[in-house]
């Protein structure tokens, strides 16, 4: 082995830890998510835009331009946010009474083991069974109108919440039970400031989850029956256009269902997502 | 002479698997004074988190009793706060800051300006002032012991319990975190209570050192600490009394681990 001395070497002060560099347009475009997926849906407009003129049938297939005429139109008479107002009243409504049911069923599976056994085998039992397969029931239960929809609108949103509540439940770490219990608080503090919201990305998970199926419930019960109290849903509005087979008119109304739901999912649960779990580093 | 802070008598632990009853301790008895460092030094598997626990109140003891300032310990509570080996601990959801201050609102009832107040003060004694509207995912694993450490000492327990705290932490890390415990205790005097598998570290904690035999727990021994270190000379003679007692035993079974 060769003779190797021992070397000291003197520690720079001025190495700043933070190294600045500047970011090319282009990077900064890409790192925006919104922006990226503003292209994405750009491009697919141009497409269906082309594909439409090169098919040449309105009546079939309306190009994008059209079926933005048809929209504008259509909000400004007044039929489309009177229609989307009342299915989305009536969602709230439904997706409202389900987490409260759900959050009941949570809490009894939490304190009792038979309750847990109760709201396991429901879930198992109720909650591959499609919503809209309970319509013609509740049309017998509850006649044709609102208290139906709000019935199959329930049913939409329980089983998932609540699956995934008590998921989100039993995997909160055993640490941070002890914990909670180490500060002595009570079955409802444990629940409401240890459980809730250590299971947090489980139980938005749900209320996500819960969202997509109540909202595509309602439109499909809607196309088998408007609302008949109120002006009728976004699914009415589609189902009545189509029998006077103005085409235009429907792909305003399946867009103005598409939109909306962009719009919950990015503006409300993606808010939500940001300001709780990314922001606690429970999800990246 | 006073009455020690903590009774332990003749307890026996057992827990439950799916296939069978698991014996962890076996009659242990022991007495802690007020403002003892007391270590509880064994192998893994000779109960000594279990015993912790047990002061702490998770688990009941199927023989024997544990007594606190005279009174048999329930279940748990805020006069004898945990701190565990796992970093988390600190609720995710919470701040640096009003992960003590939540502790102290619920635990010891206070205001919340107060809690606020004492909770800086705390953070200050760890150097985590900086910290303080952090949320623990942007902490390092040190850090967080430390915030655990000042939320523990925040509460003012009777009693403070620490579950092998520093176990998962690196070595020069490890050496850092104890030293500053024993500068923080020797400000508070705070009782402790800790549980760890490694002969140095028991040293340099305690004061005060209960030697546990594996499968189940039992006492094997229980000498006095007066060294500093591990490494003096004092604390080199300890070291080997301990390993003497200990691998004369049984079991072989026994991580010296690091510092």
């Amino acid at each position: 082995m060769p003779e190797r001395p021992e070397t000291f070497h003197q520690i720079s002060e001025n190495a700043f830890e933070v190294i600045e560099r500047r970011v090319s347009p282009w990077e900064r475009f890409y790192g925006n998510a919104a922006l990226r997926k503003i292209v994405l849906l750009f491009v697919l407009a141009v497409a269906w835009e082309a594909y439409a003129r090169f098919l040449h049938n309105p009546h079939l297939f309306p190009s994008f331009l059209e079926t933005v005429r048809a929209l504008d139109a259509s909000i400004r008479s007044g039929a489309i946010p009177r229609a989307a107002a009342s299915t989305i009243v009536l969602l709230l409504e439904g997706y409202t009474l389900g987490l409260l049911l759900a959050t009941l069923l949570t809490a009894l599976a939490n304190t009792t083991r038979i309750g847990a056994d109760f709201l396991e085998t429901l879930t198992a039992m109720f909650h591959p069974l499609p919503s809209i397969a309970l319509l013609p029931l509740a049309i017998i239960w509850f006649g044709i109108g609102e208290k139906s929809l709000i019935f199959v609108l329930i049913h939409a949103v329980l089983w998932s919440v609540a699956l995934n509540t008590h998921a989100g439940f039993r995997g909160v770490s055993p640490t941070l039970r002890m914990v909670g219990r180490n500060y002595g608080l009570s079955t409802a503090g444990f629940i409401t400031r240890i459980l809730i919201p250590g299971a947090f990305p489980s139980i938005l998970t749900g209320l996500k989850v819960g969202w997509a199926f109540a909202w595509r419930t309602l439109i499909a019960a809607e196309l088998v029956f408007g609302t008949t109290s109120r002006s009728g849903g976004l699914g009415r509005y589609i189902d009545e256009r189509k029998i006077v087979m103005k085409v235009p008119d429907v792909f305003a109304g399946l867009l103005t269902v598409i939109l909306l739901g962009l719009l919950v999912e990015n503006l409300i649960f993606k808010t939500l997502e940001r300001r709780t779990v990314q922001r606690w580093g429970m999800e990246q | 002479m006073t009455a020690p802070l903590l009774r332990v008598e003749g307890v026996t632990l057992q827990y439950e698997t799916p296939q069978r009853l698991i014996r962890a301790a076996y009659q242990v008895t022991f007495e802690v004074l007020r403002s003892d460092r007391f270590v509880i030094l064994g192998p893994s598997g000779c109960g000594k988190s279990t015993i912790l626990k047990a002061v702490g109140g998770y688990v009941q003891p199927v023989e024997g009793r544990i007594l606190l300032d005279g009174r048999q310990v329930q279940g748990p509570g805020p006069d004898r706060v945990f701190v565990f080996q796992e970093f988390d601990q600190l609720l995710p959801w919470k701040t640096i800051r009003d992960n003590i201050v939540f502790a102290l609102m619920a635990g010891k009832h206070l205001q919340r300006a107060e809690a606020v107040d004492r909770a800086m003060h705390f953070l200050k004694k760890v150097n985590l002032t900086d910290f303080a509207s952090s949320h623990p995912h942007n902490l390092s694993g040190g850090m967080k012991q430390r915030v655990a450490i000042a939320r523990a000492l925040a509460m003012e327990p009777q009693m403070l319990l620490m579950d092998e705290p520093f176990a998962a932490l690196d070595a020069l890390t490890r050496v850092r975190m104890q030293e500053e415990l024993l500068e923080l205790w020797n400000d508070t005097k705070s009782t402790i209570l800790f549980v760890t598998h490694s002969i140095p570290e028991a040293i340099r904690i305690g004061n005060r050192i209960l030697l546990l035999s594996a499968h189940p727990g039992q006492v094997r021994a229980e000498l006095n600490s007066g060294a500093s270190s591990a490494h003096d000379s004092a604390g080199k003679e300890l070291a080997s009394r301990i390993e003497g007692i200990l691998f004369d035993h049984k079991d072989g079974d026994f991580h010296a681990g690091a510092s």
